[in-house]
């Protein structure tokens, strides 16, 4: 509790104890009045005030003025405990939510607690202890276990590894070593590390994307937008509502004034929208907090409310179905076993850096007995040769393996390797751009949520395309597009089935991440032009959030609409019994403070809801 | 240019929405927009002009809630 709050926790305190007084002992008349006054100026003395100096500024209408002409009101027609309650009450709930509004902005920075403190910089071979802004470019820190990495940069001596839990929602660590880029507001855990650092501070990661989650209002939902428009008109209509209560019956149909007044007052008790104006940013504010804790960042409560609504779902092949890298999908042995195939494979190309070789050699998990192997010779563009254990072994394209062995005739599609031992055709291995892990999931979760439509778009040959569409159960797939041609297909799709969602890596795709509905961009951690073009950022390359992001504001959509209808609904209600004098000035209080502290309440729990 | 400012006893997310209304109303500003829940001020308006307009801006948020404060 700020000082601030303490001090008005004292007065409500202190009023409380004097109103109960006074309603024990209070007797009639003036002396009543004043025995009633006291906790009265104790708890309202400067709503009043405002509302005074408000009145010159200018402002008939806001809450302070509108309260103290209520429990003024309230005085004037002898109801002084009501007129107390009013007056105390109102600042219970503005005590409330000041402490709850605070409580929800700290555990958002606890959420976001990446800012890093210091780097220790080495200078002429000595280290300074500095903050991370007057770290060049260029210079080199170090990082000890336990301490959050301050600056984007490579790493230039030790090895150890990361946590990045607190950017990307992923609690395994990832090794480091030498030559490995480290990426700033990450954890480094076990060992010591130098890093060259290769931007400066408001340039890094962590600078970014705290910027990012903080100013998460580029774009506020409808929702909010007619809340604040609601709100513009709420107050005048019920403050019109009750001078008209108080005024036309007591002088068209001379009823009793004081009853009157009385019904007009309870109007004015629950002018206040607040429970809406609070609550609903409130709620976007933790879902928006929340997401960001397992690495999805939102970039305002507008998208929150597109991706709630998903109807049809675009993917970029590479990269974001599909790793990006080759794999091996395939081996066909010849008259060997299966894994004899690859390990002759891998040991063949063991020093070679073309990207087959390596996922060849990648795909084998034994170990690689390099003295065994001899004479390495690699042919450029056609593959390589070497005596493994005093056996020539051969692998590379058909060109290259016919001039040594005869081959069958073989119908394969992609990428294929061939293998022959001296003069004797071993078999194939087929490499693909290998799906990722999780994808099939998580398009299947995604229809599950009702997406209509799943799409993908691709540069890649038709053939393969098809392939991953059909293993990921994609609905449309269309290949061999240029970059414009992404764009133009967005375009034609966004009025069959909206909103869209794109998901593409931020590379290459920034046009179309612009243009759809929601663009996300994934695996972002150090991209800066996705994180720059995205509406909606994944930190990590898991396409397993996304159904998750979609589930995450689905949840806050709910309950923001949750406090819509019963804000509205109690206080339509209390003003429709109020206006036939069914329920009187203690129903107001309820549903002016009540449903404010129960609204933000439950906006509260969008910041924990739990994954599935 | 795009700047954001730390604001100081926002009490009021009514007034939070009324200072907006009149800030967008001073000469220079593009677009504002307060962030109730952070107690921030994000607002795009003419550099050369930005220390009058900030001026111009804390003034009216003052007008709408007494103790309210931009850090500056």
């Amino acid at each position: 509790m700020t000082g601030k709050q303490r001090k008005n926790l004292i007065r409500i305190i202190v009023a409380v104890v004097l109103t109960v007084l006074a309603a024990i002992f209070a007797p009639d008349g003036w002396l009543g009045l004043l025995l009633y006054l006291l906790p009265y100026v104790v708890v309202g003395a400067d709503i009043v005030f405002d509302a005074v100096t408000g009145i010159f500024r200018g402002r008939f209408l806001d809450e302070k003025f509108l309260m103290a002409v209520a429990t003024i009101g309230a005085f004037a027609i002898g109801e002084y405990l009501e007129a107390v309650a009013v007056m105390l009450f109102f600042q219970v709930g503005e005590l409330f939510e000041s402490i709850a509004v605070g409580k929800s902005r700290r555990n958002i920075m606890a959420l976001m607690n990446i800012r890093p403190d210091k780097a220790s910089v080495l200078r002429q071979g000595e280290e300074f202890e500095v903050s991370p802004e007057e770290v060049k470019v260029g210079e080199k820190i170090v990082v000890r276990p336990g301490e959050r990495i301050p600056l984007d940069g490579m790493v230039a001596e030790g090895t150890s590894s990361v946590d990045t839990s607190a950017l990307t929602g992923e609690s395994l660590p990832a090794d480091i070593s030498v030559g490995d880029k480290v990426i700033s507001g990450t954890v480094n855990l076990s060992g010591v590390i130098t890093v060259e650092v290769q931007s400066e501070y408001s340039e890094s990661t962590v600078a970014r994307v705290l910027e990012l989650v903080q100013n998460a209002s580029s774009k506020k939902a409808r929702t909010e937008n007619f809340i604040t428009r609601f709100a513009r008109v709420y107050t005048p209509c019920v403050v019109a509502g009750a001078t008209l209560l108080a005024v036309v019956p007591p002088l068209v149909f001379s009823q009793d004034f004081g009853e009157w007044l009385h019904r007009g007052l309870v109007f004015l008790a629950v002018s206040c929208p607040c429970a809406l104006v609070i609550s609903v940013p409130l709620s976007f504010f933790g879902g928006i907090g929340r997401a960001s804790k397992e690495g999805i960042l939102i970039k305002g409560s507008g998208f929150m409310e597109s991706l709630a609504r998903t109807k049809q779902v675009v993917f970029d092949k590479t990269g974001t179905l599909t790793e990006g890298r080759f794999s091996v999908s395939q081996i066909h042995p010849v008259g060997i076993a299966e894994d004899e195939l690859l390990r002759l494979a891998a040991f063949a190309e063991s020093s070679s850096l073309h990207p087959i070789a390596r996922s060849v050699v990648a795909a084998y998990d034994g170990e690689i007995d390099t003295t065994l192997i001899t004479q390495m010779q690699e042919h450029s563009g056609r593959g390589v040769e070497a005596l493994v254990k005093g056996q020539r072994i051969y692998a590379g394209n058909r060109d290259f393996i016919e001039k040594v062995a005869e081959m069958p005739r073989i119908s394969a599609t992609g990428t294929v390797v061939h293998v022959a031992k001296e003069n004797e055709y071993l078999g194939y291995i087929t490499l693909a751009d290998s799906i990722k892990p999780h994808a099939k999931e998580a398009v299947a979760q995604l229809r599950a949520l009702g997406v209509r439509k799943t799409v993908m778009l691709t540069g890649d040959r038709e053939d393969t395309a098809r392939r991953v569409g059909e293993e990921l159960q994609i609905d449309e797939v269309y290949a061999q597009l240029l970059p414009e041609d992404k764009v133009a297909a967005v375009e034609r799709m966004i009025p069959e089935c909206s909103p869209l969602v794109f998901v593409g890596d931020g590379i290459n795709d920034a046009p179309v991440l612009t243009r759809s509905d929601v663009g996300v961009a994934m695996g972002a951690l150090g991209s800066d032009v996705a994180i720059e073009a995205a509406d909606v950022v994944l930190m990590d390359d898991k396409l397993s959030k996304l159904p998750r992001a979609i589930d995450i504001s689905r949840r806050t959509m709910a309950i923001v609409r949750q406090n819509i209808v019963f804000a509205l609904g109690i206080k339509g209600l209390v003003l429709i019994l109020g206006a036939f004098g069914i329920v009187g000035m203690w129903a107001a209080i309820f549903a002016d403070v009540g449903v404010m502290i129960l609204a933000i309440l439950n906006a509260m729990r969008t910041l924990a809801q739990k994954s599935k | 240019m795009r700047k954001t400012y730390q604001m100081e006893d926002l009490d009021c997310a009514v007034c939070a929405a009324k200072m907006e209304d009149a800030i967008r109303k001073i000469d220079g500003v593009e677009s504002v927009s307060i962030n109730y829940i952070m107690q921030q001020m994000t607002i795009e308006a003419d550099e050369s002009r930005l220390a009058g307009i900030m001026k111009q801006a804390s003034k009216a948020c003052r007008k709408i809630e007494r103790n309210c404060r931009i850090i500056m």
